[in-house]
């Protein structure tokens, strides 16, 4: 996983607002949910990039921005210098040969009505130019042998795979234009665990072999370690911590990454006793009417007056090597493996 | 081969206090148009008052299967039980009248689900389907149904409890229909609690928060919590003793530390080495090869064979028992042995 050279994504300031509206007739925007709120971080060849963050953070919207299937509200998403977030839907359509999604759930992102043949080599029918027709059913047959999946079993349809065979399938599809990233959302959680290992061995796999670069995005902390080179932390739209994954998971900065870690449990019941959790207290705000100032500061047992009334940014603070968004941001050095 | 003798019938023997509650030898099938399927093949366990259960197993493994035998909600049909007792401080409930049973359900054995939103009423207001449970249940007249509401609300901590009694279900986050379940489940004091992966569907930070309730309710009352989950994390976090479930069949039982210290059954061996940890960044992780066995066409020998590293012949045509292994240990592996020495087999 040798990250190398100039970025191939590059993400500013940006900002996705779905807006509410009320009325039929006179429909007036009454606010927003602000779902991606000023997002920035670069990607390099062959990089990992994990996102970790709870439901309603912006983790899944960012995926979608980054495909460009919702167009931002502000911001710059390039794509190996290429701007898509403004770009027409023809450029679009060529920009998407390089950046791949790859869905969370097996079960309802392949059509039932459709063979594993057919799904897999769909993208040469939007892209002809990706594959002469005489050759695609060789390349999906490639394809499904790449992924671990027997070859023969072209013809079959997805009910007849389990669901680790399945996330195979999406991930063949994905692979098929031969991307340089892919956009991984929630790639394994709807899998058994003894099924996991299985799909992260390979993801591993693919991108040692096709110098693949990842943005990994779900909620699972150990699991995007694990294959993580970078990792960022999102809050209520926000980017509150970015650096390598040594450094966010053993000396996190931001009072979110640690009580997040900190929540997560430990397989192992060696000294649970002694193991110090940092329990919040409520919900997260709604994206619609988040928190002036810092957004975590409602939950945040170091917040002051100042939280309040200044946004912190994303940026190096005293005494730490990475990003974090805290005026209070302070390393916590006793995480322990987890 | 290995001598040792099968556990008996039921439980991993060794407490002094009796249990409250023992599954023996449960059989649970489910007749479909593609066959019968034998959901749970033979499943014993025993749970004692203030001890957390964790029953571990993924999709298929008959673990819900279980709990709903033991709650007397499967429905019969398409369900059957041809076998097996479920005996809560020494009745048999599956030999009683769905009147008798139904004096239990609820009031002395309870159960929460992964799902709050659909277990609960949509049309109905929080406050009235917490107080039904006193009205129905203890025949208390509304008024003092809605103040015990409201003092059951404040135990499980929903902030503003007054204020939200007249609240719809879907006007709360998913934590915090989970805690209205929890109060629903608690207001008669029950002596079993039974959490079919209560905190699946939520963010760590919730979920953090939904199982130090459970423990600290379980704290006040002393009541026996079976946990029924996948998440090697959870358990290693609450249990006092582990059932690990695959194929309808419990395959290792024994005291949390126990069997993440030394797993005992391949499978057990091959979930925990399947996780990622810090120490395995960087490397390929172990998995465990193939996939669930068929619950439709269940192998005559043991069910976890076709995935096993240890595989013998015997394995694929001998019915494994469990074996006792320790005083308060079994393993359904003909080569345990081997397994707790470590090793691929």
């Amino acid at each position: 996983m040798a990250a190398t050279g100039s970025p191939i994504l590059e993400v500013r300031d940006l900002v996705k607002h779905f807006p509410m509206t009320r009325g039929v007739l006179v429909r007036k925007q009454i606010g927003a949910i602000r779902a991606v709120d000023g997002v920035s971080f670069d990607l390099r060849r062959g990089e990992t990039l994990g996102i970790v963050g709870e439901s309603g953070c912006g983790k899944s919207t960012l995926a979608k921005l980054l495909m460009g299937l919702e167009r931002p509200t502000s911001g710059s998403v390039r794509i190996k210098g290429r701007e898509i977030a403004d770009a027409k839907e023809s450029e679009l359509k060529r920009v998407r040969r390089t950046i791949q999604l790859v869905m969370q759930d097996p079960y309802t992102s392949l059509n039932p009505r459709m063979t594993v043949g057919d799904i897999v080599g769909e993208p040469y029918e939007i892209h002809p130019e990706a594959a002469p027709k005489g050759d695609r059913r060789r390349r999906v047959q490639a394809l499904l042998e790449l992924v671990g999946l027997n070859p023969d079993h072209i013809s079959r349809y997805p009910h007849q795979f389990s669901g680790g065979q399945r996330q195979r399938i999406g991930i063949a599809r994905g692979l098929a234009l031969q991307p340089e990233i892919l956009v991984c959302d929630e790639p394994v959680s709807a899998l058994d665990v003894s099924i996991q290992a299985q799909v992260i061995n390979l993801l591993a796999r693919l991108q040692r072999e096709l110098g693949l670069a990842y943005v990994f995005i779900a909620h699972d902390l150990s699991v995007v370690r694990h294959i993580s080179d970078r990792v960022g932390v999102m809050y209520l739209g926000k980017m509150v911590e970015l650096g390598r994954d040594a450094e966010i998971y053993g000396q996190p900065a931001h009072p979110y990454t640690q009580a997040l870690l900190s929540a997560a449990p430990v397989p192992d019941p060696e000294g649970r006793e002694r193991r110090r959790r940092i329990v919040l207290q409520g919900d997260p705000p709604s994206p619609a009417s988040p928190p002036s100032g810092c957004r975590f500061r409602t939950r945040c047992w170091k917040a002051q007056e100042i939280c309040a009334q200044q946004e912190p940014p994303l940026q190096l603070r005293p005494g730490t090597w990475h990003e974090s968004a805290c005026h209070f941001a302070e390393v916590y050095d006793a995480m322990r493996s987890f | 081969m290995t001598s040792t003798p099968p556990l008996p019938a039921w439980g991993t023997g060794g407490g002094e206090n009796e249990p409250l509650l023992t599954v023996e030898d449960l059989h649970v099938e489910f007749t479909t148009r593609q066959g019968v399927v034998k959901a749970v093949n033979g499943v014993s366990y025993a749970l004692r008052a203030g001890e957390t259960l964790a029953v571990l197993g993924e999709s298929g493994s008959g673990k819900s299967v279980t709990a709903q035998a033991i709650m007397g909600i499967l429905d019969t049909p398409p369900a059957r039980i041809p076998k097996g007792r479920v005996r809560f401080r020494g009745t048999d409930l599956l030999r009683l009248s769905e009147d008798a049973r139904s004096q239990f359900r609820g009031r002395r054995i309870s159960m929460i689900f992964q799902d709050a939103l659909s277990a609960l009423n949509p049309v109905f207001t929080v406050g009235s389907q917490i107080g039904e449970m006193f009205q129905v249940h203890q025949g208390v007249s509304r008024r003092d149904a809605e103040r015990r509401a409201v003092e059951l609300m404040d135990r499980v901590r929903i902030p503003g409890a007054r204020q939200r009694l007249h609240d719809y279900p879907h006007q709360f986050s998913g934590g915090m229909r989970q805690r209205i379940m929890i109060a629903m489940a608690i207001a008669l004091d029950p002596e079993v609690l039974i959490a079919d992966e209560p905190t699946t569907a939520l963010d760590v930070t919730v979920q953090a928060q939904i199982m130090e309730l459970l423990a600290e309710v379980q704290r006040e009352s002393g009541m026996g919590l079976i946990l029924i989950t996948h998440d090697l994390g959870v358990v290693a976090d609450v249990a006092d003793k582990i059932v690990v479930m695959y194929g309808g069949r419990v395959v290792e039982n024994a005291p949390v530390h126990d069997v993440y210290r030394s797993p005992a059954h391949p499978y057990t061996r091959g979930l925990l080495e399947s996780v990622p940890r810090i120490d395995r960044k960087g490397r390929e992780l172990y998995a465990i090869a193939g996939m669930p066995p068929n619950l439709l066409d269940m192998p005559p020998g043991c069910a976890f064979a076709p995935r096993c590293p240890y595989r013998q012949d015997n394995c694929v045509t001998d019915p494994v028992p469990l074996y006792r292994i320790g005083a308060t240990r079994g393993s359904a592996c003909h080569y345990w042995r081997e397994v707790l020495d470590g090793g691929h087999g």
